[in-house]
C-alpha cells in the first residue's frame, strides 16, 4: 500500500452486488421491525408487572401499616395497701387472692383523679372512662403488683392500651356514626377521648408487642401480637431445614451421579416430580393421619407442622439439586476421574461446590414456599387460639401447641372484629419481610459462591 | 503374548506395557471400536491416527476405563496392562486411573486455582508429605507442561481464566503430577500454537524416558516427529499399526495411504 491510498480513503463506488451497506434493503428493515416490537413487548410485560407489583405494595403497606402502631392512654394508678393487701404482710399468696376485678376500681379512681388533675369535664362515671382501656388494663396491672409487691402504696405511672375501638378512632377506622349501635363504646367516651388526647395522655405510638407478643382473645383485639406464632414458623423451619436439606440433597446426589440409569429409577423420577405438584393440603392429611394418629405425635406442635412442610419441601429441593448438579459440566467429572479420583471424590470435591449456588436458592425457595404454606397447617391443628407466652427451650419449643404466621393470619383476617383484620394486614407485611429477607440472603450467598469459582 | 515379546525384541528392547486383544466397543447399537488387537510398549510414545470419528478416543478411553462412566458403552476383549487384566472384577478403576493417567481432547481445567488444578491429583494420592513438597510437585509439573513462566505469578488465580492453550497445558501438568506410568492424550495440542506445541512435545520426548506416552493426533507431523509406534484407525478398525516409520514411508494398506497422503497433500 503506498501513503496515497492510506490517506484519503477511496470514494465510495456505485451501488452493485448486495447494495449499498448505507440504505437497509427490506429484509433488513423487517427485521429490525420485528425486533422493536419484541423489545416493545417485553417491556409492556414488565411494566405491566412492575404495576401490579406495585399496587400490592401499596394495598398491603397502607392496610398494614397501621398494625404496628397502638393507641396508649398514659395514667398515674396508685396501688393503696388496704385494696391490694388488707393484712399488710405483703405477703405473696395473699395479694394473689385479689382477682382482676380488684384491681378495676383502682382505673376508674385513676381515671376520676386524672380528670380532676387535668380540669376535663365530663359526664361519665368512673367506670365508663375506664371502658375507653384495653380489656387487660386491669391484669396488667395486676401482675406487675405480682412481680414486684413492693410497689404496693405508691402510686406508679402506667402505659395502658387503649380499647380497639378508641385505636380505631385515632386510626379514622372508627367514627361515630359507625358506633351508633355499638355496645362496647359510646360517643361520650370518645369526647372523653378527644379531650385527653388534647390534654396529651393518649396517643398512638409503635407498638412493639405487635411483633412480640403473643395472641389474644376475640375481645382484645389491641393486645394480639405476631411473636409467639413467630417462634412457631422458626422451629418449623428450623425442623425442615435439618430433615429437607440433608436428605434432598443425599437423594439427588444419589439419583443424579450413582444410581444406574433404569425403570426404577425412571419410576422414582416421575413420582418425585409428581410429588411437587401434590396439592400441600393432601401432605397436611397424610401428617394428619401418619404424625398424629398414627404416631401419637402432639397436635398444634411444630414439629409435626416441620415434618408436614419437610414432605412438602423435599421434592422442591431435589429437582433444584438434581438440575443444578446436571448443569454441572460432565467434563469436571471426567477431570476429576481421569487424574484417579473416586466417584465419591469427584462429585463432593468437585461437582458439589459447582452445584452448591443452585442448591442453596433451590433451598432457600423451598423453605420461603414452606414458610407461606398455610393449607397443611390448617389440618395438624396449628391454627386457633394460642395465647401463651414464646417458648422457653428448643423442645418446648419443638413440641409445645404453637401456631405459625400464615395460620396467624389466616386466623386474624377470619374473626369478624375489623381490628383483627388490620393485625392480619399487618402480620403479611411481617411475613413477606421475612420472606424478602431469605431470599435477600439466597442472592447473597450465591454471588459469594459464584465469586470464588 | 510370549512368543511376540521375543518377536518385537528384534527390533526394540522395550517390553509390552499394554495388550489389547479382540477389543470391542458398542455405544448402544453403535459398534465403535472392532476388534483391535495393539500391543503398546513401555517407554514408548504411540500416536493413534486416523479420520473423525474412526474411534481413536474411545479406544484411548478403553486403556484406562474411562468408557465405564457413559451409561450405553460396553467394553469387550481383553486389555492387559502389566500382564495384568484390567477389566478384572477385582480391580477398581480408580487405582487403574492413578496409574494411567489422562489429558482429555477439550480442555477441562477444575475451576479452581491454578494451584489446586495441579495439587489435586497428588493430594488424593497422599504424594506429598507437606506442604513443601507439594509447591515442588506443582512447580515440576507445570514447568514440564511448558506453562511454568506463564503462570508463576498468578498460581492462585482460576484455571478456567487462562486461555485455552494454557488451560490445556495446564491439564497436561495436572496429568504428569500424578506421575503415571502411562499417559494418555488425546489431542493435546489441537489448542496450542507452534511453540507450545514444541514444548508439549518436547515433553512427551522427556515422558518417554519413564513412561510409556498414548498419543492421539490430526498431524501427521505431530505424529511423524513424537512417536516411535503408530496405529492408523479407521471405521473403528485398527488398519495399520508398526513403526512410525514404516507407517508414513511405506504403508501396508492402501487406506493408510490414502489418508497420509491426503492429509499431507
Ligand atoms: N459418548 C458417546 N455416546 C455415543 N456415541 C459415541 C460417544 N462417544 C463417541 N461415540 C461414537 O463413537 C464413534 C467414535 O468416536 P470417537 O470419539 O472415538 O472418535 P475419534 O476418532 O476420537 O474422533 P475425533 O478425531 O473427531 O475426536 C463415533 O461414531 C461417535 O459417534
Ligand atoms: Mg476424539
Amino acid at each position: 500500500m503506498t501513503d496515497a491510498t492510506t490517506s484519503s480513503l477511496p470514494s465510495a463506488t456505485p451501488v452493485s452486488g448486495k447494495g449499498s451497506l448505507m440504505q437497509q434493503d427490506s429484509r433488513t428493515r423487517k427485521r429490525n421491525a420485528a425486533e422493536t416490537r419484541f423489545k416493545a413487548y417485553g417491556i409492556t410485560a414488565i411494566t405491566i408487572g412492575m404495576l401490579m407489583l406495585l399496587v400490592l405494595v401499596y394495598n398491603i403497606v397502607s392496610r398494614g401499616t397501621g398494625a404496628f402502631q397502638q393507641t396508649f392512654v398514659t395514667l398515674e394508678v396508685a396501688l393503696p395497701a388496704e385494696k391490694l393487701d388488707k393484712n399488710g404482710t405483703r405477703n405473696l399468696d395473699d395479694i394473689k387472692k385479689v382477682s382482676t376485678f380488684g384491681y378495676a376500681p383502682l382505673l376508674r379512681d385513676a381515671f376520676e383523679a386524672k380528670i380532676a388533675e387535668k380540669n376535663i369535664e365530663t359526664e361519665l362515671s368512673g367506670k365508663e372512662m375506664a371502658g375507653i382501656l384495653s380489656a387487660g388494663a386491669a391484669a396488667q396491672l395486676r401482675d406487675f403488683v405480682l412481680a414486684d409487691p413492693t410497689v404496693i402504696g405508691s402510686t406508679v405511672a402506667f402505659e395502658f392500651l387503649a380499647s380497639s375501638r378508641v385505636d380505631g378512632y385515632l386510626k379514622s377506622r372508627v367514627s361515630r356514626d359507625s358506633i351508633a349501635n355499638d355496645k362496647n363504646i359510646s360517643a361520650e367516651q370518645l369526647d372523653f377521648v378527644d379531650q385527653l388526647i388534647a390534654s396529651g395522655d393518649v396517643e398512638k405510638r409503635f407498638n412493639l408487642a405487635f411483633i412480640t407478643g403473643a395472641d389474644s382473645s376475640d375481645a382484645r383485639p389491641e393486645a394480639a401480637g405476631m411473636g409467639v406464632s413467630m417462634m412457631g414458623s422458626f422451629f418449623m423451619m428450623l425442623v425442615v431445614l435439618v430433615l429437607a436439606l440433608p436428605i434432598g440433597v443425599a437423594a439427588s446426589i444419589y439419583l443424579e451421579e450413582f444410581a444406574p440409569k433404569n425403570w426404577l429409577t425412571d419410576v422414582i423420577e416421575v413420582n418425585i416430580s409428581n410429588l411437587a405438584a401434590v396439592p400441600s393440603i393432601v401432605f397436611g392429611i397424610l401428617g394428619l393421619a401418619v404424625f398424629i394418629n398414627y404416631m401419637h405425635l402432639p397436635t398444634s406442635a411444630p414439629l409435626v407442622g416441620g415434618l408436614v412442610l419437610t414432605l412438602m419441601t423435599l421434592p422442591t429441593i431435589i429437582i433444584s439439586t438434581r438440575a443444578s448438579l446436571k448443569a454441572v459440566p460432565p467434563s469436571i467429572r471426567d477431570a476429576a476421574l481421569g487424574v484417579g479420583a473416586s466417584k465419591m471424590q469427584s462429585v463432593f470435591h468437585h461437582v458439589l461446590p459447582l452445584a452448591a449456588p443452585g442448591i442453596l436458592t433451590g433451598t432457600i425457595i423451598g423453605l420461603a414456599q414452606a414458610l407461606g404454606e398455610t393449607a397443611p397447617l390448617l389440618l395438624i391443628g396449628m391454627v386457633g387460639f394460642i395465647a401463651s407466652n414464646p417458648p422457653d427451650s428448643i423442645a418446648s419449643g419443638l413440641l409445645d401447641p404453637n401456631s405459625a404466621m400464615p395460620a396467624q393470619i389466616y386466623e386474624w383476617a377470619k374473626r369478624a372484629d375489623p381490628a383483627f383484620y388490620e393485625r392480619a394486614w399487618g402480620g403479611i407485611i411481617i411475613l413477606l419481610l421475612f420472606l424478602v429477607t431469605m431470599n435477600t440472603i439466597a442472592v447473597i450467598l450465591r454471588r459469594r459462591f459464584e465469586r470464588r469459582w | 503374548m510370549n512368543d511376540m515379546r521375543i518377536l518385537e525384541r528384534d527390533v526394540d528392547t522395550n517390553t509390552i506395557k499394554i495388550a489389547a486383544r479382540g477389543v470391542q466397543v458398542y455405544y448402544g447399537d453403535n459398534h465403535a471400536i472392532k476388534d483391535v488387537d495393539v500391543d503398546i510398549q513401555d517407554k514408548t510414545v504411540t500416536a493413534f491416527i486416523g479420520p473423525s470419528g474412526c474411534g481413536k478416543s474411545t479406544f484411548l478411553r478403553c486403556l484406562n476405563r474411562m468408557n465405564d462412566t457413559i451409561d450405553i458403552c460396553r467394553v469387550e476383549g481383553d486389555i492387559h496392562i502389566d500382564g495384568e487384566d484390567i477389566y478384572d472384577k477385582r480391580v477398581d478403576p480408580v487405582q487403574l486411573r492413578a496409574k494411567v493417567g489422562m489429558v482429555f481432547q477439550k480442555p477441562n481445567p477444575f475451576p479452581k486455582s491454578i494451584y489446586d488444578n495441579v495439587a489435586y491429583g497428588p493430594r488424593i494420592h497422599g504424594l506429598a508429605k507437606n506442604k513443601a513438597e507439594l509447591d515442588e510437585i506443582v512447580e515440576n509439573a507445570l514447568r514440564r507442561a511448558a506453562i511454568w513462566n506463564e503462570v508463576k505469578d498468578r498460581l492462585n488465580a482460576p484455571g478456567t481464566g487462562l486461555s485455552g492453550g494454557q488451560q490445556q497445558r495446564l491439564c497436561i501438568a495436572r496429568a504428569v503430577a500424578t506421575e503415571p506410568e502411562v499417559l494418555l492424550m488425546d489431542e493435546p495440542c489441537s489448542a496450542l500454537d507452534p511453540i507450545a506445541t514444541a514444548q508439549v512435545e518436547e515433553l512427551i520426548d522427556e515422558l518417554r524416558q519413564n513412561y510409556s506416552v498414548v498419543i492421539v493426533t490430526h498431524s501427521m507431523q505431530q505424529a511423524a516427529r513424537v512417536s516411535q509406534k503408530t496405529a492408523f484407525f479407521h471405521l473403528g478398525n485398527l488398519v495399520e499399526y508398526g513403526e512410525t516409520g514404516n507407517i508414513f514411508t511405506n504403508p501396508e494398506d492402501p487406506r493408510t495411504e490414502s489418508y497420509i497422503t491426503g492429509r499431507i497433500g
